[in-house]
């Protein structure tokens, strides 16, 4: 039988924001839930998340946006993932993101939002839930 | 400390209190097996004179305002003036935020802090594309010297003190803070204050910098040096711990590593040919405070005592101001939690009572709103009265460093610096704090407090009320600030109409000779003094040194 397949987790840190504990603490817990994670550092652009994704193949672009430069951020990686023919990823946002923006990031693509006092584990569910079949 | 005689005696009652306790025990377990504080030093059941036997009083701690300066830095602390109350605040135009100043000195404050937003902390001016969805968001944006000169409006540069969370433009921001000192007719010797300019934390925890290491310290000690010699009451640098708390560090390495950053820039400083009790005396440090009441207290006194140990054996300062360490504290903003805020003002009171208890010279509370957004003026009203409350109604400001003589407490600060002297000898090892950064190793370690102590959380081990225990169905908090989306194209049109009326030619001219000089050695301040002064912005001066200097590329280390 052959191996599963890993889920592979593009993990990234959209904008000017240095914050990256909350980044840092997630790719350790979906490490140790078995998926392979790809941290892209601080100061990514919209541009050079959607191309790691895709070089990468991942299955799942977490995001991590401190500053509240959210509503900038998140639907224009969502645009570009979608006019890269990707759309199938499962593209996830967390961070102090106040609970009004949440419907305008959701009707942009975005599957779900984790804002402070989330547990590792429920995000960890989320991908296994919603992450595409191979 | 006892009678050898006492001391007998005293042995003898802790082994019949021990007896009992093994009974108690018996019966009734502890809550736990081992009993460990955040750094990890166990904490003993009870603490007796039996602990303290071999204290040498006058070599640990001496009377305040004495070496080694562990109960105070000043000979009456508290008890001849409060510390500052310094609410850090910033957010869209400077025209916002100076009215925000406005209303917080109404209140009571005593002295400014301006946070600045992103753009303007990473060198980039509003209208540069990676400013895209940042301009004003987590502080107020400033291009140029125009933009300096609203945020001061109505302030009297020469009666307010003002600390700025800047740090590799520092050097531009403290020009142009000159220029509207200028403008109001006060001389820079007249002007206090503080800026951050702490690049070394930034490339292991916090995130703004722009230059690699080598020419970001050159910029650093050129600061040391012309404030020096032209604005005296500055303090030149705030070498924080803050934000490696803030990232996870535990508390011990909190102080470890800034004080390690602190040896890197006094190193840097004697090597560009000042001399120590020049600049000694104008560094400061920030620290943070978290929930760990009584740690805390032990840390801010082992730090102090730490800090003079190292300036007068490694360095040999002998003027005491050198050996001082005076530090700013904030509470911890990682502590603050978005499930049933209003908890927040407690935890902040207790975080602020412990930076008060260990001596601090200014004091940031933060807002109980802020695990979900830039505070609103109702919620930092609250963080503000909380220090006041503290300084003017609970008496502990009446004796100087009142919990000194604590069993307890004199241990503790005894484990915390011991603990903290390892990890500053294995940075020494490494070859100092910018080769173990450019390692990863004091990222790592960092990295990995904070796994362990989300773990903790979602575990159980550690609680946190209100999150992972007590939960409570709750209604949304209302009045929450909400910056002007509209701030961003307000700047990049000002911006347009600032480079359209200028003196262009006399910008291109600053701006050639600061190129020059960042390719050679003179001092770089007052060539960005004369910059800012003909409004030349932020973006344009920092572009001018990412020519010469380059941009720092940070290790891949997750």
């Amino acid at each position: 039988m052959p191996e599963e397949r890993k889920i592979r987790v593009l993990a990234a840190k959209p904008g000017l924001d240095g914050h990256d504990r909350g980044i840092k603490v997630i790719c350790a817990a979906l490490r140790d839930a078995g998926m392979e994670v790809i941290y892209t550092g601080l100061r990514q652009t919209p541009e050079q998340i959607v191309a790691a994704a895709l070089q990468e193949d991942a299955d799942v672009i977490a995001m991590s946006v401190l500053s509240g430069a959210h509503n900038y951020l998140f639907p224009r990686v969502m645009q570009l993932v979608k006019d890269k023919g990707i759309a199938d990823v499962l593209v996830m946002g967390g961070g102090i993101i106040p609970d009004e923006d949440i419907p305008g990031l959701k009707q942009a693509g975005i599957a779900a939002i984790f804002t402070p006092g989330t547990n590792t584990g429920d995000i960890i569910n989320f991908i296994r839930e919603h992450v595409r079949k191979n | 400390m006892c009678d050898p005689k006492k001391l007998e005696e005293i042995k003898t009652s802790k082994a019949k209190y021990d007896d009992k306790v093994a009974k108690v025990l018996q019966k009734m377990p502890e809550r736990k097996a081992e009993f460990l504080n955040t750094s990890g030093i166990p904490i003993n059941r009870v603490y007796t004179p039996l602990d303290m036997a071999d204290f040498d009083y006058l070599q640990k701690l001496g009377l305040p305002g004495q070496y080694p300066y562990t109960r105070a830095v000043q000979p009456t602390a508290y008890r001849g003036r409060y510390w500052t109350m310094r609410q850090y605040a910033g957010f869209g135009s400077a025209e916002e935020t100076n009215e925000r100043y406005h209303f917080l000195l109404k209140s009571g404050q005593t002295g400014l802090s301006v946070a600045f937003d992103l753009p303007t902390q990473i060198g980039y001016d509003s209208d540069h594309p990676l400013a895209q969805g940042e301009v004003g968001k987590v502080g107020v944006s400033i291009d140029s010297l125009a933009d300096m000169e609203r945020l001061f409006q109505g302030i009297p540069l020469d009666k307010v003190s003002t600390s700025m969370t800047i740090n590799s433009p520092c050097a531009v921001l403290l020009a142009m803070y000159l220029a509207v000192a200028e403008k109001q007719g006060v001389t820079p010797d007249k002007l206090r204050g503080t800026v951050q300019n702490d690049i070394l934390k930034e490339y292991s925890s916090r995130g703004t910098y722009i230059f690699p290491p080598r020419p970001s310290m050159r910029i650093i000690t050129d600061i040391f040096e012309f404030c020096t010699k032209e604005v005296p009451q500055w303090n030149t640098i705030s070498i924080s711990g803050y934000h490696i708390r803030e990232a996870g560090s535990t508390a011990v390495q909190e102080i470890a590593f800034t004080l390690a950053n602190g040896i890197a820039y006094v190193e840097a400083a004697i090597k560009a040919g000042l001399k120590v009790d020049e600049f000694g005396p104008r560094l400061s440090f920030f620290f943070n405070s978290h929930s760990d009441f009584l740690e805390e207290v032990a840390k801010y006194r082992a730090a102090r005592r730490i800090w003079a140990k190292i300036m007068k054996e490694r360095f040999g300062a002998t003027d005491p101001r050198s050996l001082m360490l005076r530090f700013h504290t904030q509470t911890a903003g990682c502590t603050l939690t978005a499930q049933q805020p209003l908890n927040n003002i407690m935890r902040v009171a207790f975080q602020a009572m412990s930076a008060v208890l260990g001596g601090t010279q200014s004091l940031h509370t933060n807002s109980f709103d802020e695990a979900l957004a830039l505070p609103s003026e109702t919620a930092v009203q609250v963080a503000l009265r909380s220090q006041q409350v503290i300084a003017y109604e609970t008496n502990v400001c009446d004796t100087v460093d009142p919990l000194a003589g604590s069993y307890y407490l004199e241990n503790l600060t005894d484990a915390v610096e011991a603990r903290a002297q390892e990890y500053i000898d294995q940075i020494d090892r490494l070859g100092g704090s910018v080769a173990a950064i450019e390692k990863g190793f004091v990222q790592k370690e960092i990295g990995a407090s904070a796994y362990r102590y989300q773990q903790e959380i979602e575990k159980g081990e550690r609680v946190i009320v209100g999150l992972n225990r007590f939960q409570a169905a709750e209604e949304k908090l209302s009045g929450l600030l909400k910056v002007d989306p509209e701030v961003g194209e307000r700047q990049v049109a000002r911006l347009k109409e600032l480079r359209s009326t200028r003196d262009n030619a006399a910008v291109s001219q600053a701006l050639a000779a600061l190129k020059a000089a960042a390719q050679g050695t003179d001092n770089l301040m007052p060539l960005i003094v004369k910059a800012v002064r003909v409004l030349a912005t932020l973006g344009e001066v920092c572009d001018t040194l990412r020519g010469v200097f380059g941009e720092y590329e940070a290790p891949a280390l997750v």
